[in-house]
């Protein structure tokens, strides 16, 4: 399909790595149609400021193009239109850039709330700033049905945002997210940063991800300049990845059933959690292992005790998770709460190209450590985890297995860890401005950086796109049905990032 | 789950006694906030969180303060759903200007006497995100504060460090 798509398009020479078109209106359109019927999937759409970009994925072939669009006197045509998913994202586009999407079916804004001192902050002239109207949600119509609205404070230790229920009784008819609370101005920060200073705001987009994203920019950068980090850089950057991975998996396996009053899955887990924070700030000196991951390699090389205790809590884990793992399938109560609860369909995960648990647990097997086989898991794979009945027990399995295919990964990796530096002593400069896109896989799924840079090492542009954006969406239809109270569990199986998409 | 618990009888508690650290790990915004609280509240307190646009780093480490290493209940704090029930609001992240009316909404729903304590660097001072189109900065521009405990995210020792020292 791309090969139909651009095969006669000569790729933009300033974009490196995975081709960049330019394209025209009608193949603008033909994109839309493609993924209408499922032929494409929907990477990332992302404004310029004389321009719309969109990533396209083709899993026939696993080939990855990114095609862009002119925008022709402030107007820019819609995928939205043929393709849902691209919704929220024409709606940002419209909010940063004041572009005018021309048929976006919905044209409420997103991200702008209406109450920053300017609009459209990321456009290349000044526009005036939008007064703040009352957000109209969606309406329902019904004998009964009434409205809970929650947020953007709640009520645990989690992110801003706000939820709109209306409710038949007990049960949810409509769920509709209201989300852009914690818009930071992320991408406009970045706009003429340096790289060292846009490589400390992209671990900041979301704390729980923050190897990811620093991964995602780094690869980013490298691929634009042409460098390569040293190999220990790159198996330690992997280290890292699934280091998170584990932690994060493990905070939300204990999160799931604690929505479910099982608290003492919560405590294991959170035990074991903790142990594996702590053998992250004694392997790179920062519990999150925020900073670790720079352009040209890593900021620091593994402690010299570091690799033993990375090797212990892989024990300690292979030792204590199976026990834990047992004790939530043998559980029936908290069984009876996850088994059939949230269920996501496989068209739906499919036309969305939901990443992560998200879309594993719903029988799409897409993982960019996988399907775009990078570096260092083009040498040494990963163990593929797919389930499809997309309901919170899948999403807790997904989660199950891949604690267990990291810790095999991490030990394997740690075998074989090559000696050397860890950092490029300098970046190349390029002559002119250049480009690339990457993607890596977070423990959430896939994020996906674009960069611009300078000649001065200035980056232009940059785009960190959230795999959340795919599926916050997935969640208001996965609660549909279901009760008020199993929101909370839902919500947590997804545990979707709001820093990560408000950005 | 029998053997589980009866493996968590014999074994000792991971729950760790507090080390030694002082005021020094965190900056104090007044060494009064100590006696007034300890007057008003004894030795417990009740928090409202409030992420007030953070990466959600802060949060994590925050939800630490609760896993069995720390066990902040034990010290007699608690983490409550509502500022109605809070004595106390820990607010993180570098106000944006979505958030700023429901931060100010949620300090106004909170029962006096009330206090605030900044979270992380950008509560405390708008962090990487200075500058933004987007943000308001340090929390101090938008209710008073009276404590700030700074790092990116700080540790759950210096939170529960600076905790104690409200209470103690």
């Amino acid at each position: 399909m791309l090969k139909a798509l651009f095969g006669n398009l000569a790729p933009i020479a300033s974009h490196w790595g995975w081709p960049r078109v330019a394209v025209d209106a009608a193949t603008w359109q033909a994109i839309g149609e493609a993924l209408r019927e499922g032929k494409l999937d929907l990477m990332g759409e992302w404004g310029d400021e004389s321009a719309v970009h969109c990533a396209l994925f083709e899993a026939a072939t696993g080939q990855l193009h990114i095609a862009s669009i002119a925008v022709h006197d402030g107007r820019v045509p819609s995928l939205a239109v043929f393709h849902s998913p691209a919704m929220r994202l024409e709606r940002a586009i419209a909010d940063l850039f004041g572009h005018e999407v021309t048929g976006l079916p919905d044209q409420r804004p997103w991200l702008d709330h209406g109450r920053w001192a300017i609009r459209a902050p990321l456009a290349a002239r000044a526009v005036a700033p939008r007064p703040a109207v009352a957000y109209r949600f969606l309406e329902s119509q019904g004998p009964g049905l009434h409205q809970i609205p929650v947020g953007p404070v709640h009520a645990g230790i989690i992110e801003p945002g706000h939820f709109r229920f209306t409710a038949s009784g007990e049960t949810v008819v409509r769920l509709e997210q209201r989300l852009g609370y914690t818009h930071k101005g992320i991408e406009r920060l970045l706009r003429g940063s340096k790289l060292d200073e846009g490589a400390s705001i992209a671990a900041r987009v979301s704390g729980d991800s923050t190897v990811a994203y620093s991964l995602a920019y780094a690869r980013a950068v490298e691929a634009a300049l042409g460098c390569r980090p040293p190999q220990r850089a790159v198996w330690l950057r992997g280290v890292m990845a699934e280091l998170e991975r584990i932690a994060n998996h493990l905070g939300d396996i204990g999160a799931v059933c604690n929505d479910a009053a099982f608290s003492m899955m919560h405590a294991e887990c959170g035990i074991l959690r903790e142990e594996t924070l702590r053998t992250c700030a004694a392997a790179f000196g920062h519990r999150l292992m925020m900073d670790r991951i720079v352009p040209g390699g890593t900021a620091v090389d593994l402690t010299p005790t570091g690799q033993d205790a990375i090797l212990a809590l892989g024990q300690r884990l292979r030792r204590q998770f199976p026990e834990l793992v047992e004790l939530y399938d043998s559980t029936a109560s908290l069984q009876d709460r996850t088994v059939g609860t949230g269920a996501v369909g496989a068209a739906l995960a499919a036309e969305f190209a939901a990443g992560g648990f998200v879309g594993r647990a719903s029988g799409r097997s897409f993982d960019a450590r996988i399907a775009l086989a990078y570096e260092p898991y083009d040498v040494l794979p990963i163990k593929p985890v797919l389930r499809s009945e997309g309901d919170v027990d899948a999403r807790v399995w997904v989660r199950i297995l891949e604690v267990q295919a990291s810790i095999e990964w991490l030990e394997a990796a740690l075998r074989t860890l090559p000696a050397g530096p860890v950092r490029l002593p300098t970046l190349a400069v390029p002559a002119a401005s250049a480009e690339a896109t990457a993607i890596v896989e977070s423990f959430r799924g896939d994020v996906l950086a674009y960069v611009r840079i300078a000649p001065d090492h200035c980056l232009e542009r940059c785009h960190l796109r959230d795999p959340s954006w795919f599926q916050w969406p997935l969640l208001e239809i996965a609660i549909d049905g279901n009760i008020v109270a199993d929101f909370p569990l839902c919500n947590k199986s997804f545990n979707c990032s709001y820093s990560g998409h408000d950005l | 789950m029998r053997r589980r618990l009866f493996k968590n009888l014999v074994n000792a508690p991971v729950t760790e006694p507090l080390g030694p650290g002082g005021p020094d790990a965190f900056e104090a915004a007044g060494e009064a906030l100590r006696g007034v609280i300890a007057r008003h509240l004894g030795r417990s307190l009740a928090i409202r969180e409030v992420d007030a646009g953070s990466c959600n780093g802060c949060e994590l480490e925050i939800h630490a303060l609760n896993n069995a290493f720390y066990d902040i209940e034990r010290f007699g704090v608690r983490f409550v759903a509502s500022p109605r029930h809070a004595d106390l609001l820990l607010v993180t992240g570098p106000v944006t200007h979505h958030m700023r009316e429901a931060l100010e909404r949620t300090y106004a729903a909170t029962p006096a006497p009330k206090w605030v304590v900044a979270v992380g660097d950008c509560a405390a001072g708008c962090g990487v995100f200075a500058g933004s189109y987007a943000c308001v900065g340090a929390v101090n521009k938008v209710i008073a504060v009276d404590l700030v405990i700074r790092g990116c995210p700080p540790t759950p020792l210096d939170l529960l460090r600076g905790l104690i020292w409200l209470l103690e």
